[in-house]
């Protein structure tokens, strides 16, 4: 298994992000087109975030994050902007599957997130389990997705993942 | 060591005896997607290869979110859904004005021990029938349209013992609101969430339905009430299926049990901008409100129509105040019509709107100015959640919302004295 490595600029979000901030519920339901849906990502905590993130860049967050609606247009929109992976000390369970099933690196670290300030870069490694911050001259180890979940990401998501096997392989 | 509802139900879907922890691929009993969902569930049914349904008669599509249609952009995307369903010959295809997807499910479909998923989070709301239900997004329903399977962890269980009395004028709604905000928002996390206890013997369904309901506002998996003769009653009334072996197994493994004495339980109210930031109603009395909604899938049933009708008969809302009732289906529309509470409302003052979703997802039917207040007796009260992100939303029962439109301000109902 290869992943691309990540590495980008952290923006740092607070406690219970959820995904009505993420992307309004006033936009998901008149388009499925995530280009012009990414526009509005996180316009509910920084209605210019989508102008200033940039591909590769990383979210780092406190607890819960992802909480509120089953939209998988969340992590979709913030996929579409090229965010790199989420880092935060705890998911909501359902933003939390969806980002696998979109491709979008989710993974968790208390430490990491209480630690991390916005603009260090942060270099992440997901098969190791390990996130490294050289600025900050810290690293931090992460307990690693299970095989099938790494699978999934690898594949670019669960359309791909399920074109190539057919169905779940645990 | 003996096996929790949620344990037996997975290991009866996955075909094998599960583990709390484990990852389980089971089998689906029935699968829900509505107009904020589907489409983009049939966009990636489509990019997977899916050409047939696994099996048309357990897929259930509805039109609710945002319907009847405000933008020709949802228009289209309806009419995406309406040419699928033909496409796919699905009978259970529910269109503008039938209702709240999960009053349908619970209304038309789901039985005691099924396996049942939704992209909807409140999806957990089933677990009132003692049904395995959770909430997945557009993608995961989608693969399970075409293989009829999921990926679950097998939940670690945390038991919720209500016992006591529940005082008048204090509501499930009350119950479930100050939980969350003891338990926290992602207090429950990926844990299946069990109601049992003395209080929710003597609750009706449609009570139970609410406390499920919010589950996933303190971050579960699954709601969860053990079925019993009122649910018995319930099931059978709509002619389906009830089996009577579903019982934790008095060796089952919980991982935590909380007791709560609902006796001593004051309404309460979710204060924006989280659920979980709850407080007695009392501490927030005579704040100006501008906008009360009554409905949702939380509480749109006929029993919380009963109980703000009893409190606005023959009594006008204040004229500084929009009530609008949108009740959650065709059948909770038409029993509160013959109860006389469609009148009531009416006379009071209220706006009545077609069964669906109403104002909830802020996309129609009510969206708030800048600077107002809105009373809904919905389940998020997040920045923006109705359409304008700067309103306030506060969380409470059809009783607290009743009372704060006649008073034109929050007015707790356990001091009012109409």
């Amino acid at each position: 298994m290869v992943f691309k490595p990540i590495k980008g600029r952290v923006w740092k979000f607070g406690d219970d992000v959820n995904t009505d901030v993420i992307i309004p519920g006033k936009y998901k339901f008149k388009t499925l087109n995530m280009k012009e849906l990414a526009e509005h990502a996180m316009e509910g905590l920084d209605p210019n975030f989508s102008k200033k993130a940039k591909p590769g860049d990383v979210i780092v967050a406190g607890k819960n994050f992802g909480c509120g609606s089953s939209r998988e247009h969340a992590p979709r929109v913030l996929k579409e902007l090229g965010i790199g992976a989420v880092v935060a000390e705890s998911f909501a369970r359902i933003f939390f599957r969806n980002a696998i099933n979109v491709g979008l690196p989710v993974l968790e670290s208390k430490e990491a997130s209480k630690e991390t300030r916005e603009g260090d870069i942060l270099e992440i490694d997901l098969e190791a389990g390990v996130i490294k911050n050289r600025e900050a001259e810290r690293s931090y180890n992460f307990r690693p997705l299970p095989s099938v979940l790494l699978d999934i990401l690898q594949s670019g998501g669960l359309v791909e993942y399920l074109k190539k096997k057919g169905t779940y392989v645990l | 060591m003996g096996k929790t509802i949620t344990e037996k139900i997975l290991s009866r879907a996955s075909g094998k005896n599960v583990e709390q922890g484990e990852l389980v691929v089971a089998e689906v009993d029935l699968a829900m997607a509505h107009d904020g969902t589907a489409p983009l569930a049939i966009k990636m049914f489509r990019e997977m290869g899916g050409e047939l349904l696994w099996n048309a008669k357990k897929v259930i599509l509805v039109i609710d979110h945002v319907a009847p249609s405000a933008t020709e952009g949802t228009s289209s995307l309806h009419k995406l859904m309406r040419q699928f369903s033909a496409e796919q010959k699905i009978e259970n295809f529910y269109d503008v004005g039938v209702g709240v997807c999960h009053q349908l499910m619970v209304e038309k479909h789901v039985e005691p021990g099924m396996v049942v998923v939704g992209a909807d989070s409140h999806t957990c709301t089933y677990g009132a029938l003692g049904a395995f239900s959770t909430g997945i997004g557009s993608t995961e329903v989608a693969a399970v349209f075409k293989t009829g399977k999921l990926w679950f962890k097998v939940p670690e269980t945390l038991k919720i013992n209500l016992d006591g009395e529940m005082p008048p004028h204090v509501t499930p709604k009350d119950v479930i609101l100050y939980l969350i905000g003891q338990i926290g928002a992602d207090g429950a996390t990926y844990k299946a969430v069990e109601f049992s206890g003395e209080a929710v013997k003597h609750m009706s369904v449609d009570g139970r339905l609410t406390l499920c309901n919010m589950v996933v506002e303190m971050g579960a998996k699954n709601g969860l009430v053990e079925p019993d003769e009122t649910t018995e009653k319930y099931i059978l009334e709509k002619r389906r299926n009830f089996s009577k072996a579903l019982k934790n197994d008095p060796d089952a493994e919980f991982v935590e049990t909380r007791e709560y004495d609902v006796s001593k339980i004051e309404p309460q109210i979710a204060c924006p901008p989280t659920v979980d930031n709850v407080k007695p109603v009392k501490e927030v009395e005579g704040l100006d409100i501008h906008q009360v909604f009554l409905g949702s899938c939380t509480d749109g049933r006929v029993e919380d129509l009963k109980e703000a009708a009893e409190i606005l008969a023959g009594k006008r809302i204040s004229p500084h105040v929009r009530m609008i009732v949108v009740p959650a289906s065709v059948n909770v529309y038409l029993e509160a019509l013959e109860a006389g509470f469609i009148k009531t409302f009416l006379e009071a003052g209220c706006t009545l709107c077609n069964p669906g979703c109403g104002p909830c997802v802020g996309a129609h039917q009510g969206i708030p100015a800048p600077g107002e207040v809105v009373l809904s007796t919905s389940n998020r009260n997040f920045v923006g959640r109705m359409g304008c992100a700067e309103a306030d939303i506060y969380l409470v029962s059809p009783k607290t919302a009743a009372v704060s439109a006649l008073t034109g301000k929050i007015t707790d109902p356990q001091g009012w004295r109409g």
